[in-house]
């Protein structure tokens, strides 16, 4: 978009954004290039397929397991997915009768680097409202089919600490190699919405 | 700040706009101004340093109720990122509503300069299972105690190796902001939301001046029934 001087902007947030944007520019404050090399970052760096790969190293190595269970950080360091909003990274334990999830209540937080961006569902007023009440009852509307045994657990991201969630490895997965497995780690799966099951594969690895 | 942001447990809300991996995430973007929301506010904050991150969630949750609640998540950065602009003396009000071509709404003034944390409760940092109590306190700035857990107990699942500015003191630009590591502290849902909650919990990260310990303040009330209150 461009600017002649005669130029107005409609008062809607596309109008505030780039009239945010031109006073910044304006002024001097925007290095050449840094947007463009930050919006790749955020589009293409910063993705789920980061924490799908520590999931599914976790799952085929206990070495690996019990380092991202005991510093997430270091293990999510030996990939690479540290940094802005990855800085203290801490994985959270699914268990057969343990469902992990992940909000922030108060605003967005999310472990930018090993999930992506928080979706916009995750920035929802009823999610951020609801789940930290009625988690079962929300992830049952989301469409996880999960049995009356299953505890939620629910883990609003308020301070520095970044979660993933380390779900359970499914059945019929025995056999699956290290990437396969980790097509069957969704973002939905690392947020904690859903588990991951053997007959989404199809489905995953289509979503790419 | 008892905000309209501080939505955790408000009832009344629909079902969430989504399908359990019914989306692909790609694009990242659905507009083509929304990268702007981040970028703008990494380049205001981080690279021209005239902000800490705590200070850009207090000026969006500065916004009047009415605005946040119809405004897009980007655009709440946007206008949190510009109000801390024209705070801090680096752009003008007058500049922004030029390039608008009509009045850039901002965030509301603070109408108080934050705090410093409490003074310690507790002579030993709080253990791994220990019993801790959420102050009961209302502060008018910025905090990062959701107010769903405010005078509530749980236990400590976690304290972190690595110690943040105090986000009541940081969030409103004091840089004499005291270091605390925070907590990773599980409230059972009963705790939370009555004799009527289905099982499971809520585990929230606590910074340490937030917390009491609570057979601390047994042992000094001996045979008081409340734990005291800090």
């Amino acid at each position: 978009m461009t600017h002649s001087s005669d130029d107005t902007l409609a008062n809607t947030p596309s109008g505030r954004a780039n009239a945010l944007l031109k006073v910044m520019t304006d002024r001097g404050f925007i290095p050449e290039g840094f947007i463009e090399a930050f919006t790749h970052k955020m589009e293409v760096e910063w993705d789920p397929a980061n924490g799908a790969r520590v999931v599914a190293r976790a799952w085929v190595d206990p070495e690996f397991r019990e380092l991202l269970l005991r510093d997430g950080t270091a293990a999510c360091e030996q990939f690479g997915y540290t940094g802005m909003q990855g800085e203290y990274i801490v994985a959270l334990e699914n268990t057969p009768t343990l469902q992990n999830v992940i909000v922030c209540s108060l605003c967005s937080c999310t472990a930018w680097p090993v999930l992506g961006l928080p979706p916009e569902w995750y920035k929802s007023f009823e999610f951020r409202a609801r789940l930290v009440r009625e988690g079962g009852t929300v992830l049952r509307e989301l469409g996880e089919d999960l049995p009356d045994d299953i505890v939620v657990k629910v883990w609003d991201t308020t301070a520095e600490s970044r979660y993933m969630v380390l779900p359970v490895r499914p059945e019929g997965a025995d056999h699956m190699s290290e990437e396969e497995l980790a097509a069957l780690v969704t973002k939905d799966v690392l947020i904690g919405i859903a588990r991951p099951r053997v007959s989404d594969l199809a489905h995953a690895s289509q979503e790419g | 700040m008892d905000g309209i942001h501080d939505l955790g447990g408000v009832q009344g809300f629909g079902k969430v706009p989504h399908t359990i991996n019914g989306e692909s995430y790609k694009p990242v973007f659905h507009e083509d101004w929304e990268h702007l929301g981040y970028s703008l506010t990494v380049v205001a904050g981080g690279l021209l340093g005239a902000y800490a991150t705590d200070e850009l969630r207090h000026a969006i949750e500065r916004m009047s109720a009415r605005q946040y609640f119809s405004a897009p998540y980007f655009d709440r950065i946007i206008v949190g990122t510009a109000t801390l602009l024209v705070e801090k003396g680096l752009i003008t009000q007058e500049e922004l509503d030029e390039a608008l071509g009509s009045h850039f709404q901002l965030a509301v003034p603070s109408n108080n300069n934050g705090r410093p944390a409490p003074a310690k409760a507790n002579t030993a940092p709080f253990e791994i299972g220990e019993q801790v109590h959420v102050r009961d306190e209302h502060v008018e700035g910025h905090i990062r105690v959701p107010g769903y857990c405010r005078g509530k107990s749980g236990t400590v699942l976690h304290r972190t190796t690595v110690s943040w500015p105090f986000p009541d003191t940081i969030g409103h630009g004091d840089q004499s902001a005291e270091h605390q590591p925070t907590y990773h502290v599980e409230f059972s849902a009963k705790e939370l939301w009555g004799e009527e909650a289905r099982e499971g919990s809520v585990v929230i990260d606590l910074f340490e001046g937030y917390l009491t310990r609570i057979a601390a303040a047994d042992d000094q009330s001996q045979t008081q029934t409340a734990p005291a209150q800090a």
